[in-house]
């Protein structure tokens, strides 16, 4: 044997049981594994180990080719990666890219993803960097796998590489294609043994050079998820849904209000209940344990716990928290970012436009609650988790438990709704803690209540806008100003941010700093200043207030009041919103690497086409009837990725009630991997925004959120759903055949300019304009009537 | 607690738990059936949905003793290895973006379905309203429900 003991103990093991017994389905079967199926197409990660596998789990070494990729010997492979897939199918992406650098047929792979012990540490989800950042290592080591295969059939046959053909995991020698053999008979079941290089995991590379993409076959095709048939039979195995033989349940008490002090716990008032184990208390932290779910359930309930409320208030009333903002002391300021000379230019204006923009705190609410299982039997700690950074949960739990990493492993298994929430993922923490205690495997799941409460939130912001216009209607000069309530941003898992810790008194002396957003577009506007603040609430530990990544962090927010304030200066300069979009980006011709400023042009066409706009400044007449209908485009990018987006609305002037009725996006994110999933992806992104602009708004009064259900947290329904979604995949590369056009990210930018699209959508049709989210039927009917409409 | 005889996917379990416990904890836990999902435990969401008598049930709010019915799950609508179309639709649309609602939306479509083969938009819109979805899979949802009553009318 090979004295390799870098690469994942389970592929030391899987290759070893393969070089023993012939069949990689006896190994399944007998691995202690529980694995849903052994059929190459499937899903063939462990879903749930028995007892605990022997430790210690030292991290799989991304410089060794056999930590990514096994061949077994019926020339099927499987890929092990260091993702976290949050529902968009990128697993499916992955085994594309690798299949066709590999040279395999696609449905002769598997995908394993995300466990910290099997699988290299590539961060786990998170910036829509999937395809764009870590797509690139699994490309350069699947190029490599070919080419070290290439080599072994040339010796095999004693002739050179180039007098061989690959294809679907067979070379044949071209002069002679009876010569041939299969990935599986050269080396399955064994190891490669080469060494890859890189300073990082993202630098990972062999020898091999990547294809040229004109060389592609899977990738470009849109083979189906093969995450989803599991999905919909009932039978995948979710982080939710672990069993561990031992296992008992818990259920977090949270204070009734924040920033509240424990002072006493009347255990005797659950003592007695069925079932009941044990409550865990340390600092404000509470939990309850008990043998079965509805147990813990009701025992959390009935608990009686004593807390003392703070003094002073923890925070204003959301009625009252832009106001606060505003009149805040910024914890921190950005430095001014500042084109050409704003205040000459404004006061050289023929027009100057104000306008202030409100965002409220949003909340990831995920589908379900934060839930996770611990088992810590052999003095080590498995965690089964959807946390979507994996390998930073491990490094969080190691280092609150105060265990050797090597000690601590995470199963990643999928969950609810990533976004950002399962990067600031509590639950992991919090079984791990508990199971500790109890020395038994423990079960948390969060209340529906709790995690609408407590979970993280988007940031509320507030803007001031300033625009001038000179007599011909150009845009001369920009004022930004962005302000959030981001004070204490939270990380990934850090021992030391997430809530366990807080609860526990266990805090960071420096609370991170926060952010907020500039708007992300390419007008070449010739004067301009653009400053960010940074405020706090009251109460900066211990809140429900707290603030972590949603879903293309800040983007939302900062493109709402932008893309809605370049709209309201096209207006007042009765130009076309397109074509006064159109004149901003094509009044520069610098361009940056990625050509952003061509890309933008491109993709800003491509949407007024695929919608069929005609030139006409916004509003429009007003309608007579009940429902007025209007069109608003908005668009933005981010990173490089860039999309431009129109809404048709329908807003009933009786009501107040707003529908989108039709939404037309056009995208362009550089190479597409799979256009079907792609478009899936940017459906729900677009919708997610959507339900932001609609309906999703944290309410609190001076002591606790009071938004803690889906009937006080309202959010996107069946009804509101559009009857038409169109999607245009631009690719405005200027030089679109290049053989290395790069394949950006998806899944966050098209969240951006949506909520802008419907605001300008709602002006178009009423002539008023809404500067707040969300339009509920309420908020609108006022601003309808305020404007006499 | 007490024995409790349910009736679900076509066999009969005798379990033993207290009368009041919400059926979704019985199911998921005691019966292993795992497609009825939890989200809210408040009836608002529809995770946690299982068909009874024909009826879209929130099982997260169903006492097990008061259910007399067949139950009928995710895991009981395929028939002898054939996915029932609403699944095989669900497939074809390539709908789940994570997943987790799936069960209420098929569940809840299942029972619209089996009342009205061949509902409007309109009723579609109406009788799948109050089920949830995060990732916002709506507009496919709605797709995959008219391409399964294409196949069921």
């Amino acid at each position: 044997m090979t004295a390799f003991t870098n690469i994942p103990k389970y592929i030391e093991d899987l290759l070893e049981k393969q070089t023993a017994t012939p069949s990689r389905r006896d190994f399944l079967k007998t691995s202690g594994l529980l694995v849903v199926s052994v059929s190459a197409s499937a899903i063939a990660r462990p879903l749930a180990a028995a007892p605990q596998s022997a430790g210690p789990y030292p991290d799989p070494d991304f410089r060794q080719l056999d930590s990514w990729i096994v061949i077994h010997e019926d020339n099927t492979a499987t890929f092990y990666v260091g993702k976290t897939d949050c529902g968009q199918g990128t697993g499916t992406a992955f085994r594309q890219m690798m299949s066709d650098e590999l040279d395999i047929a696609y449905d002769k792979t598997t995908c394993i993803m995300g466990s910290t012990d099997i699988t290299v540490d590539q961060g786990g989800s998170g910036g829509s960097d999937a395809i764009q950042t870590d797509g690139w290592p699994m490309r350069r080591v699947a190029a490599e796998a070919r080419r070290v295969l290439l080599e072994m059939a040339s010796t095999r046959f004693g002739v050179p590489v180039d007098q061989l053909a690959v294809s679907a995991g067979v070379i044949t020698v071209k002069s002679d294609p009876s010569k041939r053999v299969t990935y599986g008979q050269l080396i399955g079941g064994k190891r490669f043994n080469v060494a890859l290089t890189g300073t990082n995991v993202d630098a990972t590379t062999g020898v091999a050079k990547v294809k040229p993409v004109q060389e592609f076959k899977i990738v470009g095709q849109s083979p189906q998820r093969y995450d989803i048939p599991a999905k919909v039979d009932g039978s995948l195995k979710w982080a939710a849904d672990v069993k561990l033989p031992g296992m008992v349940h818990a259920r977090n008490v949270k204070p009734p209000v924040a920033g509240a002090k424990l002072i006493g716990i009347d255990e005797s008032s659950v003592k007695s209940m069925p079932g009941f184990i044990k409550v865990v208390s340390k600092g404000n932290y509470v939990a309850v344990v008990c043998e079965r779910e509805e147990q813990a359930i009701n025992a959390s309930r009935q608990l009686k716990v004593n807390w003392e409320k703070p003094a002073t208030a923890s925070f204003p009333s959301s009625e009252d928290l832009f106001k606060y903002m505003r009149s805040a002391t910024p914890t921190s300021s950005s430095n001014p970012n500042v084109v050409g000379n704003p205040d000459q230019a404004f006061a050289g204006a023929a027009t100057v436009i104000d306008a202030e923009y409100d965002v409220p705190f949003q909340g990831h609410t995920a589908f379900g609650p934060a839930h996770a299982t611990a088992d810590p039997s052999n003095n080590q700690m498995t965690i089964y988790s959807n946390d979507m950074k994996s390998y930073g949960m491990r490094t969080g739990v190691a280092t609150f438990l105060g265990m050797p990493r090597d000690k601590v492993r995470v199963v990643w298994m999928e969950g609810p709704q990533g976004y950002g929430r399962t990067a600031a993922d509590d639950a992991g923490c919090e079984a791990a803690y508990l199971a500790k205690e109890i020395g038994r495997p423990v079960r948390v799941q969060w209340t529906r209540n709790e995690e609408t409460a407590w979970d993280t939130k988007g940031p509320a912001f507030t803007f001031k806008l300033r625009g001038g216009l000179d007599a011909s209607g150009n845009l001369v000069a920009f004022d930004y100003n962005a302000q959030s309530a981001d004070y204490n941003h939270l990380g990934y898992n850090e021992p030391d941010t997430v809530l366990i810790a807080q609860l526990m008194g266990s805090r960071r002396a420096r609370p991170a700093a926060g952010s907020a957003a500039t708007p992300s577009e390419m007008y070449a506007i010739p004067n301009r200043r653009m400053a960010t603040q940074v405020v706090s609430l009251p109460l900066v530990w211990e809140t429900p207030l707290r603030t972590g990544n949603l879903r293309d962090p800040n983007g939302p927010q900062s493109t709402f009041a932008s893309e809605s304030f370049v709209d309201e200066l096209a207006a007042a300069a009765k130009a076309d919103p397109l074509a006064f979009r159109l004149k901003l980006l094509t009044a520069s011709t610098s361009d940056d690497t990625g050509f952003k400023r061509a890309r933008s042009i491109a993709v800003v066409k491509a949407v007024a086409e695929a919608y069929g706009w005609d030139n006409r400044p916004s509003p429009k007449p007003r309608g007579t009837g009940n429902i007025l209908t209007g069109r608003g485009l908005a668009y933005s990018f981010r990173n490089q990725t860039v999309v431009a987006q129109i809404a048709d609305v329908e807003v009933n002037r009786r009501t107040g009630h707003v529908w989108v009725k039709r939404l037309v996006c056009a995208h362009d994110c550089g190479l597409i991997i799979n256009p079907e999933a792609l478009r899936r992806t940017i459906e729900g992104g677009m919708l997610h925004s959507l339900s932001r602009a609609l309906h999703e708004e944290v309410q609190f009064d001076t002591e606790k959120v009071t938004s803690v259900d889906w009937i006080s947290y309202p959010s996107l329904t069946h009804t509101d759903t559009p009857e038409k979604i169109d999607i245009v995949l631009v690719n405005g590369d200027p030089n679109p055949n290049r053989p290395d056009l790069p394949h950006y990210g998806a899944g966050e930018t098209v969240c951006k300019p949506l909520i802008a699209a419907v605001a300008n959508a709602i002006f178009d049709a009423t002539g008023v304009r809404l500067r707040r989210i969300p339009f509920r039927d309420g908020r609108v009917l006022a601003a309808l009537k305020a404007a006499a409409v | 607690m007490s024995k409790i005889t349910l009736k679900v996917n076509g066999a009969a379990h005798t379990v033993d738990v207290e009368p009041l416990t919400p059926l979704l904890y019985v199911l998921r836990n005691d019966l292993g059936l795992q497609g009825p999902r939890f989200g809210c435990g408040l009836g608002q969401c529809g995770a946690c949905t299982v068909i009874v008598n024909g009826v879209a049930t929130r099982s997260c709010i169903t006492p097990t003793s008061t259910v007399k019915s067949e139950i009928t799950t995710l895991e009981g609508l395929a028939k002898d290895g054939r996915l029932h179309p609403l699944q095989q639709a669900w497939i074809d649309e390539q709908v789940p973006q994570c997943g987790f609602c799936q069960n209420g939306q098929i569940m809840t479509a299942k029972a619209l379905l089996d009342r009205n083969p061949s509902p409007t938009d309109a009723q579609i819109r109406e009788g799948m309203a109050r089920t949830l979805c995060r990732c916002m899979t709506y507009y496919r949802i709605q797709a995959a429900i008219k391409r399964a009553a294409k196949v069921v009318a």
